[in-house]
């Protein structure tokens, strides 16, 4: 392992012990409950970029994932009251045939209409979901998730936790898919599609890969959210705002790294769970549109780029 | 009874297709002739009705209220269309990801403005067709439906008719296929386009008028329009100004007919399905070239 990879291992495992210290020294379970908001917006700003980044290809509707990871683990709770492990791995496998799913449609479509048809996906599922009866509809569905370990405290520091693992893992593996041949591949069909099938690029294999991956993180992500919330609704699994926060996240922090989306993502969802205590939602979602429109317009490499423009400034 | 609800149902989506297609046919400009993905489109529809529901309460009809809104909406579409290009043209290149996302801020921003402004109540016109209709035979087609049904047709003909035959009409399709030649017979490219974002967002404007005549509006409505106004513009075929009509027709017949014989609450995702069958087996649409 090189000197970065082993700071990478050390930084990921401190901040899995800090996770685990503060729900033993922290007792306001608030915390958590916001917490776990911004770690999971953490994962899903990761896990888009690994598409959207990394490939270039807009997925508009992250939230159909999302959505199709909460309503899998629901389901299973619902119907075998399986363990919060099982229901994770199942919204990996879910997300991951939606995503290939996704990555086919890239045969024939590109740019633009591949970002609509994303849109189409959220729509279809929230369609489905609305009239599948056992899954309570458009009213909803209310369950009750089984106890937490001892170990966890409670309920809500249970599934932060569990998150925040997550969390670490899905942003090494963005950081291993970036520095490897794949990332090296992704980066080449971002440049130039043809021009990298030309070189041998395997594009369509790649492709297919980064589908896969980021559909199979974007539904874990949704996987713990049952036990989190006991009552999910179409309206808020395939949420529009969720949808949007995933895509700016990720153009905020710099889409080029994987830690462009977890500091646009940490930076967003926090002042974002401050912004809700003090201003109205709707203040908060104007605040992330014109976020939006100003990165676009001063700053279109996010952060990280903005940073690295200054650094160079300095130098010369 | 078999029949009845058939031959209603088709009237229905019809009318229906009808509206969807004034509702896209803006896109079918900046979209659909100059290839930028304007998903703002349907929140500038949302900001029309908007204004007709002001112009209403001050007991004018919504219609005659977007006519005489033309102008500033011109205005308004055009000075977008600045925006847009000081942010890309000039850079350069425009890079889709980042259009996109562009004007995803800006639905944000229209949508949490008309929020903040009259709130996340549902707006609706009072004009004196609505509640009655016309019967003829089996077949009864609400005015609430027709009225506005009959407005789409008109402007598609007349903005076919614009880029058929007028100067500047020619210019903005020839922007869609070669604007360096476009640039040695000395037209501006840059004002063309700005032009087309004005005629576009006019397009808007009587759309929202007739979408709150057919129902009430929040300043959500645009979500649900965005699908539904790519869905006709991608199945009619890009820069198919004409065949916007056919295309939108399919897809409200169809909405119709799931609504009458399925269950209302699939018919959201009619238009979704068939924007993804296209994509997948005709990307090119019904009437469009090959791309």
């Amino acid at each position: 392992m090189k000197r970065q990879d082993v700071a990478f291992a050390a930084g990921a495992i401190v901040v899995l012990l800090m996770g685990f210290g503060a729900v033993h020294a922290v007792a306001n379970p608030y915390f958590f409950f916001a917490g776990y908001v911004i770690v999971q917006y953490v994962v899903l700003a990761t896990a888009w970029n690994i598409l959207g980044g990394y490939a270039g290809y807009i997925n508009f509707g992250p939230a159909a994932l999302y959505g199709a990871g909460v309503y899998t683990s629901a389901l299973l709770l619902k119907a075998f009251g399986a363990p919060l492990v099982v229901n994770i791995v199942a919204a990996g496998l879910v997300g991951m045939v939606l995503g290939l799913m996704m990555g086919y449609l890239t045969l024939r479509v590109q740019g633009v209409y591949f970002a609509i048809a994303t849109i189409a996906l959220v729509i279809m599922l929230e369609t489905v979901v609305h009239n599948i009866e056992y899954l309570g509809g458009a009213r909803g569905l209310a369950l009750i998730a089984p106890e937490p370990p001892a170990w966890a405290v409670g309920r809500t520091q249970f599934v932060f936790l569990v998150l925040l693992a997550i969390a670490v893992m899905s942003v090494a593996l963005a950081r291993w898919i970036e520095r490897s041949w794949i990332g090296r591949g992704l980066r080449a069909l971002r440049a130039s599609e043809e021009a990298a099938e030309c070189a041998g690029v395997a594009t369509l294999r790649l492709k297919l890969a980064a589908c896969a991956v980021s559909g199979a993180l974007l539904a874990v992500a949704g996987a713990p959210y049952i036990y989190y919330a006991s009552y999910i609704d179409p309206g808020s699994a395939f949420s529009l705002t969720l949808g949007l926060n995933t895509i700016a996240m990720p153009l905020i922090g710099g889409t080029r790294s994987w830690a462009g989306p977890v500091i646009g993502a940490l930076l967003l969802a926090s002042v974002q769970q401050a912004a809700t205590v003090t201003i109205s939602s709707e203040l908060n979602v104007l605040m992330v549109g014109l976020a939006l429109i100003v990165f676009i317009a001063a700053a279109p490499d996010g952060l990280i780029g903005l940073a690295e423009r200054l650094r160079r400034k300095m130098h010369a | 009874m078999f029949l009845e609800i058939l031959i209603n149902a088709v009237a229905t989506g019809l009318l229906l297709g009808s509206i969807y297609a004034a509702l896209a046919l803006g896109l079918a400009v900046t979209f659909g002739i100059l290839h930028i993905p304007n998903i703002a489109h349907p929140v500038f529809v949302v900001l029309g009705a908007y204004l007709a529901v002001v112009a209403n309460e001050r007991g004018w009809d919504p219609i005659l209220a977007a006519l005489a809104g033309a102008l500033p909406f011109y205005l308004l579409g055009a000075l977008f269309y600045e925006f847009y290009a000081r942010v890309f043209e000039r850079r350069g290149e425009a890079d889709t990801m980042q259009a996109l996302t562009l004007f995803f801020g800006v639905s944000l921003v229209v949508e949490t403005a008309l929020v903040l402004k009259f709130g996340t109540n549902q707006q609706t016109v009072d004009v004196d067709y609505v509640g009655q209709s016309l019967r003829i035979g089996l077949l009864v087609m609400p005015y609430r439906l027709l009225v506005p049904a009959l407005v789409a047709p008109v402007m598609i003909l007349t903005l076919w008719a614009y880029l058929k035959f007028t100067y500047a009409g020619i210019a903005i399709r020839a922007a869609a296929h070669d604007v360096r030649a476009l640039q040695v017979s000395g037209v501006d490219p840059h004002w063309i386009k700005r032009h087309a974002f004005g005629i576009a967002s006019v397009t808007a404007l009587v759309a929202g008028a007739i979408l709150v005549i057919i129902g009430p509006v929040d300043p959500f409505s645009g979500r649900l329009q965005i699908g539904r106004a790519f869905a006709v513009v991608i199945l009619a075929g890009m820069g198919a100004v004409p065949g916007t009509i056919l295309a939108a027709f399919i897809i409200g017949v169809a909405e119709s007919l799931v609504s009458a014989f399925l269950n209302p609450s699939w018919s959201p995702g009619v238009a979704f399905l068939i924007l993804l069958a296209t994509l997948a087996l005709k990307p090119q649409g019904l009437f469009g070239a090959s791309r």
